[in-house]
Order: structure tokens, then sequence, then C-alpha cells
């Protein structure tokens, strides 16, 4: 099972990376917010999986790590405000400046072809 | 407690001559030398001590988990340099005080010449290699603003430039040795360093400590082939030559040299490279000191030309060697400072320093030239004065050593040249100067100085004579114990009596006196040869060598900062794969020992989705709606995940985080164009692939090597004091509202503080709003739907219900604040979405930022009670109560806390969310989009 999770956690930033990287906003928060799933597995599966083990005492006999659950709890919270700022930041960029690119301004080969609003 | 007033008091010495600045110049000068003067006093008070071989220690921990203490430390080397500091600078104050002319600001200089005796201070007393360090840093701050002081000057702000760039740049060379020295030795205690010479040379870094270090001391010191910045600091007023470019500031260097010596010399490494330096610096000063025509530039190529010469000493590894080394420090300081006092009362009287100018001034100022020419006779070393001492010393020296196997016959021989060459120039300062004719094209008529300024330049003579006639009486004692600072071992027996018979050591004495008079009458030829020669201008190529680095720098800088995210992304991840991915090079196999858990049939499905649901979510990523679908399926199967690897809080928090992203994503779309227009070159297209597959491929690689390894947790001690301690049996709960509750508080306070940012954001945002979708088609005109709004409405009561049953259960089962606030958020953005804004509105009109307010004002405020008890921050409270018809209930104080983030988490939510929908209905489109 670790192989498959490790697998899901490793594409799953693959594919949030690769996101984030292009040069439009929407990919990059799309990319930001699978980066984000691919954290919180990664730092949950730190303390090891465990099957029917839920950290509630008296439910099982063993339980687990509750620690990075708690972070990750946090993280998770945490990581809808930093992507609704993004999205915000990314809106904003395009009322003021006219294009969602990342840079805020399109790259040359593009500006000649003239993007109407 | 006196070593700290030593340095205390020409620190706020500095500060006297700006508060005594109305004063009369004298007043201002005499309230300026109290300071000093006293920790002379101190100083000597300690005398005896020092005297007799002993050493006073202060010690005041400052950090010691950091290795910083303030230590300070009076042994012999230390008192020996600071009556060199202490001494002369007293001299310079009273030579500064006629010096400087009216339209200098006095106060100013004595100032940065305080900070500056301060700084050289710090460095001989520290006891410590960083504070050391730090004392090394600020004389080449404060000998900037020295050198600069005529800052109207170019050539003063140019030579005061390169001052600090060359010494600055040694300094940091010398902070990573230190580091390094720190590393190897565990401590940063200078007695214990000393006492690790075996440790540290014995180490694999020796090499590059040594060379750290000496670039440190060499550049300070301006050996070969960093000299070049001393001629050029001669910008400066004569004082602060006199103080610092013979006494003091080049001899940090040397001084360093001493103060390691112990610790570092011994070895071959050491030999070559300090004694060749110190050699070609002896020959190459000595050299060019006699074609300066400049009287300072004379003498700042003689003071290089000394350096070295001490720097060889000490590079000869001989305990004898060592003790003329220490011998010539003082002898220089003496003879090299009277002379630039001197030469800087003949630039102050005549308006000149070139000596093609300067002839014949004997006639004019028969003191000073007196004073001048045994000056410079100690220089040449001619028997009776100080210099000639340590010269003898010298030659003695450089015949005893065997640092070249059998060409070691060479280095007297070189040290004979040299030393012809500064009998030379010392001939040409007394006889160009002095003698030779009448004075040509001056603007003043010379004459002597005022009475005072004098002094200075005759107490420094005196003591040339002083210890050339009785060194045994004057310095003798003083030497010692300074040679018993340096040497790890006896000091050896040696004489400093004047006449040792005739030797070798005096017949190459003799042999330099007879020669350098011969070059002197001869010199036309050499001036001819030396004309023939391209001129090098130090300052000019320096100059154009820091304009060049720093253009490359700019490149590089515009490079790396092209205002590209793509670009940084890159790099920033280009460097991750590096950092992160050679250590995993280094683990012999990625599988740790752990049994893996077997797979089942729903695990496998749901990875399998979730890949999918990843893959096409990236394949599709121009179709902007599609992807956002798609990635909703991601945000599930993780969800999903966490459930079935036992964290269902995890879960619950996941699945409403989920609601809230991709309603928040939607209404992006809705002001974002709806698909991204293709821009990626397939080359960019390859690149990022790769990027981001080896970024993946690093991340999995560890997730999975820290999954299947065995681990200890701190956990255990959470399960076990959760019920006891806590009072809840959802541990990840009370971890969260009780055990680190302070990071919840942290952590809803950043949540606040996110979701005001975006309410600020999306004030008087000059909205464009679409009429309609990607494909053209025109947003529906009917409001809302019916069956919507009817379910919605009748969900809301449910959904409130809900997360005030998650609420309260949260701490013994799986709920709590967070998860209970997301519910309760859903719930209401769903009335938004069913039934608008100004529906809600007219029922519901809560200004949200105040919600959030109120949210951190609670879980704030039930933080502070536990102080009412005289307990820490957020120290939490329970128990339980039978109440009727309820029946037992725990109440917890940590229920208050997580109300409170119940309350910041659904303020903050729908602050954000019902911000930007409200964008959505102000006004409806007038543009008509394209992309």
């Amino acid at each position: 099972m670790e192989t498959l999770f490790a697998c899901c956690v490793g594409f799953l930033s693959a594919c949030g990376i690769f996101l984030m990287l292009r040069g439009r906003t929407f990919p990059v928060m799309l990319g930001l917010t699978m980066l984000s799933y691919a954290v919180n597995l990664f730092i949950f599966a730190s303390g090891r999986l465990t099957l029917r083990g839920a950290a509630v005492l008296g439910t099982s006999e063993q339980y687990a790590d509750p620690l990075p659950q708690a972070l990750v709890l946090t993280a998770i919270v945490i990581g809808f405000a930093m992507t609704a700022f993004l999205v915000i930041l990314a809106i904003r960029a395009r009322a003021d400046l006219g294009n969602d690119h990342v840079d805020g301004k399109l790259p040359d080969a593009d500006a000649v072809k003239k993007e109407s609003r | 407690m006196t070593l700290l007033w030593i340095l205390l008091l020409p620190l706020l010495g500095s500060l006297v001559p700006v508060l005594t600045a109305r004063w009369s110049r004298s007043a201002c000068a005499l309230a300026t030398a109290i300071p000093p003067s006293v920790a002379l006093m101190l100083l000597l008070y300690h005398s005896s001590t020092i005297l007799d071989g002993g050493s006073i220690r202060f010690f005041l921990s400052w950090i010691p988990l950091l290795g910083l203490d303030i230590t300070i430390i009076l042994d012999g080397l230390a008192f020996m340099f600071g009556l060199l500091i202490l001494g002369i600078g007293l001299l310079i104050i009273l030579y500064a005080r006629y010096y400087l002319s009216e339209r200098d600001s006095m106060p100013r200089f004595y100032a940065y010449l305080m900070l500056f005796m301060t700084a050289m201070l710090g460095i001989v007393l520290s006891g410590n290699l960083l504070q050391l360090w730090l004392f090394w840093e600020l004389t080449s701050i404060s000998s900037f603003l020295l050198i600069s002081f005529w800052w109207h000057k170019a050539e003063a702000r140019r030579g005061a430039r390169m001052a600090l760039t060359v010494t600055g740049a040694g300094g940091l060379a010398l902070l990573a040795a230190f580091l390094l020295i720190g590393q190897v030795v565990g401590s940063y205690d200078l007695q214990q360093v000393l006492a690790s010479a075996e440790l540290i040379q014995q180490h694999a870094w020796y090499p590059v400590i040594l060379v750290l270090f000496l670039l440190g001391c060499f550049t300070k010191s301006a050996q070969f082939p960093f000299h070049f910045w001393l001629p050029n600091a001669m910008a400066a007023p004569t004082p602060v030559s006199a103080y610092l470019h013979s006494a003091t500031m080049v001899k940090a260097g040397i001084f360093l040299l001493a103060r390691f010596y112990p610790a570092l010399s011994g070895t071959d490494l050491w030999f070559v490279l300090v004694s060749v330096t110190g050699l070609a610096t002896l020959l190459l000063g000595a050299y060019l000191a006699l074609f300066k025509h400049d009287l300072k530039g004379l003498l700042a190529y003689s003071t290089i030309s000394h350096l070295g010469l001490i720097t060889l000493l000490f590079g000869m590894g001989t305990d004898l060697a060592a003790v003329a080394g220490l011998f010539h420090i003082i002898n220089h300081a003496t003879f090299k400072a009277s002379l630039f006092m001197a030469a800087g009362i003949i630039d102050h009287e005549t308006g000149s320093r070139d000596m093609r100018k300067l002839n014949g001034l004997w006639q004019f100022m028969p003191i000073t030239a007196t004073l001048a020419m045994v000056a410079a006779a100690a220089m040449a070393g001619v028997p009776l004065l100080n210099g000639f001492l340590s010269k003898e010393m010298f030659f003695a020296e450089t015949l005893h050593q065997h640092l070249l196997g059998s060409l070691s016959w060479v280095v007297p021989v070189l040290a004979t040249v040299a030393a012809v060459f500064s009998v030379a120039y010392s001939m040409r300062f007394i006889h160009d100067v002095f003698f030779n004719g009448q004075p040509k094209g001056l603007t003043k008529t010379p004459h002597e100085p005022p009475r005072y300024m004098r002094v200075p330049v005759e107490v420094l003579v005196a003591l040339c004579i002083l210890v050339g006639l009785f060194p045994g009486y004057l310095i003798g004692d003083l030497l010692q114990a300074a040679s018993a600072a340096v040497l790890p071992g006896d000091v050896p027996s040696y004489s400093l009596a004047i006449w040792h018979g005739f030797n070798l050591p005096l017949f190459m004495s003799a042999l330099a006196l007879v020669g350098g008079i011969v070059i002197y009458v001869n010199r036309k030829h050499l001036f001819d040869f030396q004309n023939t020669l391209p001129d090098v201008d130090a300052l000019n190529s320096f100059e154009r060598s820091v304009k060049r680095f720093a253009e490359r720098c700019g490149r590089l800088y515009q490079w790396l900062d092209s205002g590209s995210l793509q670009r940084y992304m890159t790099l920033t991840l280009l460097s991750f794969v590096i950092l992160a991915g050679l250590p995993l090079t280094d683990l012999v196999t990625l599988w740790g020992g752990r049994e893996e858990l077997p797979i089942d049939a729903v695990n496998a499905t749901g990875a399998v989705m979730l890949l999918i649901a990843a893959f096409a979510t990236v394949l599709w990523h121009r179709k902007r709606v599609v992807a956002l679908l798609m990635i909703s399926v991601v945000g599930l199967m993780v969800s999903i995940a966490f459930t079935r690897f036992s964290a269902p809080d995890l879960a619950l928090t996941q699945l409403s985080v989920e609601v809230v992203t991709i309603i928040l994503l939607m209404l992006a779309l809705f002001f974002l164009p709806h698909k991204t227009p293709k821009q990626s070159e397939s080359s960019r297209v390859v690149r990022d692939l790769s990027i981001a597959s080896m970024v993946g491929v690093i991340i999995g690689s560890l997730s999975y090597a820290l999954m299947t390894r065995p681990f200890n947790t701190i956990s255990d001690y959470f399960i076990a004091n959760a019920k006891i301690g806590g009072g809840g049996t959802n541990v990840v709960n009370v971890i969260l509202v009780d055990f680190r509750g302070f990071d919840t508080m942290g952590e809803i306070a950043v949540l606040g503080i996110a979701s005001l940012g975006i309410f600020k954001l999306l004030t008087r945002i000059p909205l464009f709003k679409p009429s309609s979708d990607g494909e053209g088609r025109p947003w529906a005109l009917e409001r809302h739907s019916l069956l919507l709004s009817t379910v919605s409405q009748s969900l809301l009561p449910l959904a409130i219900m809900v997360s005030i049953y998650i609420f309260f259960r949260g701490h013994n089962l799986p709920g709590g604040g967070f998860i209970a606030g997301l519910v309760t958020a859903v719930a209401i953005i769903l009335q938004y979405i069913a039934q608008g804004v100004d529906w809600v509105k007219a029922r519901m009109n809560v200004e949200y930022q105040r919600v959030v307010a109120v949210g951190l004002m609670i879980a704030l405020l039930t933080g502070v009670a536990s102080w009412l008890f005289n307990r820490p921050f957020l120290t939490s409270w329970f128990d339980y109560f039978d109440i009727p018809f309820l029946g037992k209930i725990e109440l917890a104080s940590a229920m208050a806390f997580d109300l409170g983030v119940y309350v910041t988490v659904v303020g903050s939510t729908l602050l954000i969310l019902a911000s930007l929908g409200k964008m959505t209905t102000a006004h409806r489109p007038v543009h008509k989009e394209t992309i």
C-alpha cells in the first residue's frame, strides 16, 4: 500500500508542479491546489499509514499518529485561505492589468496579436 | 572589570568630541584625550601582573549556545599592542589638533579616531574569535571613515573605497576561517583554540583554514599582492596615516599572525605561504619606495616593506624569529609614526609633499629636520637606534633558517638587498627633502610648526634613541612578556645588546648602509630605468575591475531576476531537485524495513481514480471548467484516503474545504478567461514536464522512504494525556485546542488576516463583467433555480444543527470547531447561491469582518482567562457537571477556544466567498468576452 500511496503523492506533486509552471493564473491556482493535496498527504504519511486506528481513545487498540493529523488539519484550512488569496490576487491582477498572465504582462510574441478584453 | 573599561572608555570617548564640539579646539582635543588617558592608566595598572608573565581574563556569558561570549584577555601580546594603540593614539590626538585646519570638522575626526581606537583595542583584547572578528570589521569601517575624511576629494573617496573593499573582503575570508576553526575545535574561545594546535593542524580542513586566515591577515597588513590599497589610502589626513598606516591598523594582520602563531604555525604550508609572501612584500616595497616622489607614498611603500619583514619573521617559524618580529613591531611603530608626522608637518608648513619640489628645508625647519633625520636613520637601521637592533636580529634569523632547502642562502641575500633599498630610500627622504639645493615652486615659505605639533614627534624620536641605546632596560620585560604570550613553549634566551661582536649580521648591516648610499648616489640611472617600465595605476585598474565586477553582477542579477515567475519557479525547483535529490542518492535502499500494508480493492480503486483525475486535470488544464471538475475528483479522493487511513477529522475537513474551494474557483472562473490560450512551445512543455517529474519522483521516493521506516513518535504523550489532561478522547482535537492551542491560535489568526486581505483586495476593484461564457453563450437571465432555493432553505436549519452536533462532539469524536465552522459556512454559501446576495442580505445582514474579529477575540480571551487563575496563557480546564434532563456533561475551557475557532472559520470563509460573490451581482456585463 505504501508504494501506491507514495506513487500517488509523487504523481500529484508532479502534476501540481507542472501546472504551477504554466503561464496563466488559473492553471497555477489548480497546480497550487494539487500541490497542497500532495503536501498534506506527505505530512500525513509521516505518521505512517494505519488502517482502522482512528485516534479516538477507546475505539481501537493501535492508534494512528494524531500529531501529523492535527498539523494537516490546520494545513488544509490555511491552504484554503492561501488558495483563496491567490485567486483574488489573480482576479485583481486581471482587472488591473488586463491580462491573466502570471507576470502581469504578456510575453512579447503574444503582445503582437493584441488580446482584446 | 577594569578590562571592560579599557574597551568601553574609548567607545564612550567617541561621543566626547561630539559633545564638546562647541568648546575651543584645544579644549575639545583635551576632553577627547581624557578617556584614552584613563584607559592607558588602567592598562598600566595591570602592568606588574602582565610583565611577570601573567594574564587577566574577563568573561561575560551572552549566548553560550552559539559560542557567543564577551571575553577579554589581557596578556603580554595584548598589553604590548594596547600600549602602542593608546600611547600613539594620544600623541595623534595632540598632533591632529594642530594638523587639522579651521575648515575641517575636528569633532568628527576625533569621533572617528576614537571609534577606530576602540576597534583596534577590541581586536587585541578579544578572547573570543567572533568577537575579535566583529572588531576586525569595525576597524575596516572606521578606517574607511577616516581615509575618506576629506570626502570632497575624489582621490580620498576612491582610496577609502579601495581600502574598504580589500580589507572588507579579507575580513570575510577571516570570518570563514574563524567559523571553520570553531567547527574543528568546537569552541570560539581563543584560549581553547590556541590550545588545540594539534587538532587544527591534523584536520583535513587545515589548508583551507590557513589560506582563508592568511587572506584576512595579508589584506589587512597590505602584503603582496594586496599591498596596493595602502599607498592609495595615503589620501587620508596625515594623522590618520601616522596612526592607522604605521602603528595600528596595518599591524592588525601582523597581530593576528602573532596571536594565532601557537595554533596555526609550525607546518610546511605556514612556512611557505607566510615567508614567501613576506619576502616578496619586503623586496617589492623597499624597491618601489625609492621611486615615489610623494613623501607619504615613499613612507607607504616603506611601511609595506617593513610589514613584509615582520611577516617573513613570523613565517620562518623559529622562536627567535618570532621574538624579533615582535620587537620590530614596536620599533617600526615608533619610527614610522614619527616619520609620518614629520611628513605631515612638512606638508602643513610648505604646502607640498612632492620631493621634486621640497629641497633644502634644513635651513627653514632645523628641529623638525633633525627629528625626521633621526627617525629615518632608525628606519634605515643605523646603529644606536632601535631599527638597527631588530634589523640585526632579522639578519641573524635569515642566516639560521632552512626554508628553501639548499637554496636557503638566497633569503639572507635578498634580505640584504631589501635593506640596501631601505637605506637608499631613507637617504632620499633625508637628503632630497632637507638638503639638495633650494625648494622649487613652493606656495608658502616653510617654517617650523607650532610648538606642540612637534611634541609627538619628539616623544617618538626620543623613544627611538632610548630604545636603541638601552634596549634591555626599556622594553626587555615587555618583549619578554609578549613573546611568552606568542610562543607555545619557553621563550628562548636572546640578548638585546647593541654590540654582539664582529659577525655576519653586522657585516650585512654595513653592506646595506654602504650599498644604500651607493645606490642613492647613482639613483639617476635607476630612475631612468624605472621610467621605461609601463606605469601601472593601481587605483584606476582597481576601479575598472570593480566596475566590471559590478556590471557582471548586474547582468547575473538581471538574468536571475528577469521578472518572470516561471523562471523563478524553474530555478527554485531545480535547486530543490539538486538539494533534495543528492542526499537520496546516498541512501542504500529506499525501503526502510517496515512491512507494507496490503492493498485492498477500495484503496486501489481510489488510487487509480486519483491518478486518472490528476492526469486529466493536467491534460485538460486549458479547458478550465473541465479541469476544475477533474481537480474536484482529486480532492474527493484525497478525503477518502484520509478516511481509509484512520484520519476521520481530516476527511471531514478536506471534504468541506473541497466544497468551498470548488465554489471559490468557479467564482474565479466567472472573472477570468474561460480558456487558457495555447502559449507554451513544445520545448518548454518538455522542460516543465521533466522538472515536474523529477520533483515528483523525489517527493514520491522521500514519501516512500519515510513511510517504510520505523519511527518513534512523540504522540504517545498526547495519546496518554488526552483524556486525563485535556478531558477529551479525540486526540486530534485535543491537540488542536489544548496541547498545541497556541499554534491553532496563530493559525486562525492567519486565516482571519488572509480573509481580511482578500476583502481589502476586492474593494474598488475595476472589475469587468463577462456577458457570456467561454463558448460565447450569454449567461442565463432567470434569477435562481426554484428547486435549489426550496431545497436549500429547508437544508439550512438541518446543516446548522449538524454543525452544532459536530462542534460539540468534537472533543471526544471526530469533529470540532474547524469542521463545524466549514459546514456552517457551506450551508450559508448555499443560500447565497440559491437565493442571491440581496435575498441573504435582507435576512442576515452581518459584516463578516466583525465575525472574524469576534472569533479571534473569543479564542484570545479564553487564553487570557487562564491568567486570572495564575496559569500560563491558554491553560485548559475541564470538569463534569450533572445537568437535569441532559445528564452528565463535560465542560472544558477548550470548548470556548474551539468556539473561537468555529466563529473565525465561519467568518473568514464567508468573508472570502461572499465578498467575491457580491461582485457577480452588482451589474450585468457590458463587455463581450472573446478569450
